[in-house]
């Protein structure tokens, strides 16, 4: 038996190498360079270089891709304008998060624990805060989890797809583990996110197993053509499809697939519940639709049942739960299962529009998630005796906000003003763009749930702004809030504040490059 | 035999694996249907490159493996990180994360 050498694109892959290439230096400074206070320097630089150069070589590609775009590994990735703007998406995501992750209170306090592998409590514990460690990991397993998003959202081939949605879900299983206050929670939001993932991980890799089984081939394009000429294998493909899409579900955190989003959510540091709810619902969005439209099409309509029963159930589940919400982190997680909800709405029907609408969409929803979870931060409870603690998730304590910090309030304000889909906010653009597109295939009747589901979910961001800016801080409370200072974390909820605006009043430009991304490049390789 | 019979036990694996994932409340033993899921894909797999005689499958198989590897790191990492903190790794007893 012989072996042939494959032929290797690298230039398409440039800017996936970058980061895959600066995540392994990132776990060789961690285990040479010894100074906590000097690593932690490194790992930041060596990351906000390595994201921003890439995100420059995706654009560099953008402009210089001829044709439709080329298929690297023998039909296992696609680089097309497609896969690129979703990758420069997620590079943004990074680079926010990334600075997120580095940012500190006044204090000098991260958000994560000095030292994972310590008991909470522990003397371990007091011993690693009080030699100052700190877990620079996080820099590194970041990377690695934006490398696999981003291989996530460019994967034309069933095995290569398994593979990437576990490089970028197991860094950040640990890294939901790693919060500084509150680790009970964060432990325990870690474990249901990991057993769920893992669980829908598998449920996919048996679906890619059926449909490699009735169509013989791993690629996408070869399970579009085994799905066209099928002869007596029409269950066994339906139940891969169905099984693989669930899976999908689970990542982008539909109902009924959604049970671990809040406590994931919740427990996780506020930085890394940032970067995962804008950056992992806009990976999961990419793969399913390249998946549905490379591979699946041919189902197309055997499948538009499952999006119809889980779009309606995911916006009026995560809207009525979240109108109950009290505590800040949750009422946004629920928020964020709505939202998967809308975004489902635009795959009814498969119309070529949701290619374009959808990267729009998800920038916005992204965008203006990464800035709350940043005013989160920022937002800290205060002991009787002064000393600064963690951030203060209970509604009732951002009463009066708006007065103690008018630009903070604002901004949130925005973000939640774009989350309802306010006009002049990025989120009623998106929202105009994805239902649009659902209804030129006809699934008005899902858009008309979509539309009221969206005026019931304004209600509790309504309430948020009104408990900001209109209610007065209770009396004796005064000093029980801190609002922190923390320039990284600022520099974030302006930059994101900026591009809400930005996207919500001239969003052609961006709409406009979204449209030259909305072409696939089908049929190719193996 | 027929490969066929071998999909048909990769399939009962599969589902054993589920239903431990769904109905048992100790984290390892939840964690261990999770890893029995794996193995009847890649059974799966295997058999299904034995029907169409190429070995596509069989080398997708060595990819679940390695992977499957990686996520038994991760995955006992965490929970000996929620034993070490209270004790126990029932999926019932953390409670505070409600509603």
């Amino acid at each position: 038996m012989s072996f042939t050498t494959p032929e290797i694109a690298w230039a398409p892959l440039t800017p996936l190498l970058i980061v895959l290439g600066a995540s392994a230096v990132a776990i060789l400074v961690e285990s040479f360079v010894r100074s906590p206070e000097t690593r932690r320097r490194t790992q930041l630089v060596l990351s906000l270089v390595a994201l921003v150069g890439a995100a420059g070589a995706a654009v560099v590609q953008w402009a210089t891709l001829d044709g439709a775009g080329t298929v690297v590994l023998d039909g296992m990735l696609t680089v097309d304008r497609q896969s690129l703007a979703w990758q420069v998406l997620i590079l943004v995501f990074g680079t926010l998060g990334t600075l997120l992750f580095a940012s500190r209170t006044r204090a000098g306090e991260e958000a994560f624990t000095p030292l994972g592998a310590s008991a909470p409590g522990s003397s371990d514990e007091t011993l690693a805060r009080r030699k100052g460690l700190q877990v620079t990991e996080v820099f590194p397993l970041a990377l690695v989890a934006v490398g696999g998003m981003m291989l996530f959202t460019s994967v034309t081939d069933l095995i290569f797809l398994f593979v990437a949605l576990e490089v970028f879900s197991l860094p950040l299983y640990v890294l939901v583990a790693l919060a500084r206050r509150r680790r009970f929670l964060s432990h325990e939001g870690a474990l249901k996110y990991f057993l769920l993932g893992a669980f829908s991980s598998a449920i996919l890799l048996f679906g890619a197993a059926f449909l490699y089984g009735a169509t013989g081939s791993t690629s996408y394009a070869g399970v579009a053509a085994g799905i066209s000429s099928s002869t007596g294998t029409d269950a066994l493909i339906l139940a891969g499809a169905v099984m693989v899409v669930v899976g999908l579900l689970f990542k982008i955190g539909a109902v009924p697939f959604h049970s671990w989003t809040p406590d994931a959510y919740q427990g996780a540091p506020t930085p890394v519940t940032a970067f995962m709810g804008a950056a992992t619902k806009a990976a999961a969005t990419a793969a399913l639709l390249r998946v549905m439209y490379a591979a699946l099409y041919g189902l197309n309509w055997e499948l538009s049942w499952l999006f119809w029963v889980v779009a309606i159930a995911s916006m009026l589940l995560g809207t009525v739960v979240a109108l109950v919400q009290t505590e800040l982190k949750r009422m946004l997680a629920y928020s964020s299962i709505a939202h998967a909800g809308f975004i489902l709405v635009a795959f009814a029907g498969l119309p070529d529009t949701a290619l374009s609408a959808l990267p729009f969409y998800l920038a916005s929803y992204g965008l203006a998630t990464m800035g709350a979870f940043a005013v989160i931060t920022q937002v800290r409870e205060r002991s009787d005796e002064g000393t600064v603690l963690g951030e203060a998730t209970r509604l009732g304590q951002w009463a009066g906000l708006g007065k103690r910090s008018p630009w903070l309030a604002g901004a949130m304000a925005l973000f939640l003003l774009s989350f309802a889909g306010i006009p002049l906010t990025a989120g009623f653009v998106g929202k105009f763009v994805a239902f649009s597109a659902a209804i030129s295939s006809g699934a008005w009747p899902l858009v008309l749930v979509a539309v009221i589901a969206s005026a019931a979910a304004a209600f509790f961001y309504v309430r948020l702004i009104v408990l900001m800016f209109l209610t007065d801080v209770p009396e004796g409370q005064e000093d029980a809030i801190e609002i922190d200072y923390s320039p990284l974390a600022r520099t974030v909820v302006a930059v994101t504040a900026v591009l809400v605006l930005l996207l919500g009043i001239v969003p052609g430009p961006v709409l406009s490059a979204f449209e030259n991304a909305g072409v696939l490049l089908l049929g190719a390789g193996g | 035999m027929d490969p066929i019979n071998f999909v048909i036990l990769a399939s009962i694996l599969f589902a054993i694996g589920a239903a431990a994932v769904l109905l048992r409340r100790n984290a390892i033993i939840a964690f261990m249907g999770v890893e029995l899921m794996l193995n009847a894909a890649n059974l799966a797999l295997v058999a299904f490159s034995r029907m169409h005689g190429e070995i596509d499958g069989q080398i997708m198989a060595f990819f679940v493996l390695t992977v499957a590897a990686a996520e038994v790191v991760v995955g006992l990492g965490i929970i000996i990180a929620v034993f070490r903190a209270r004790q126990t790794i029932s999926l019932d007893e953390p409670a505070e994360l409600k509603g």
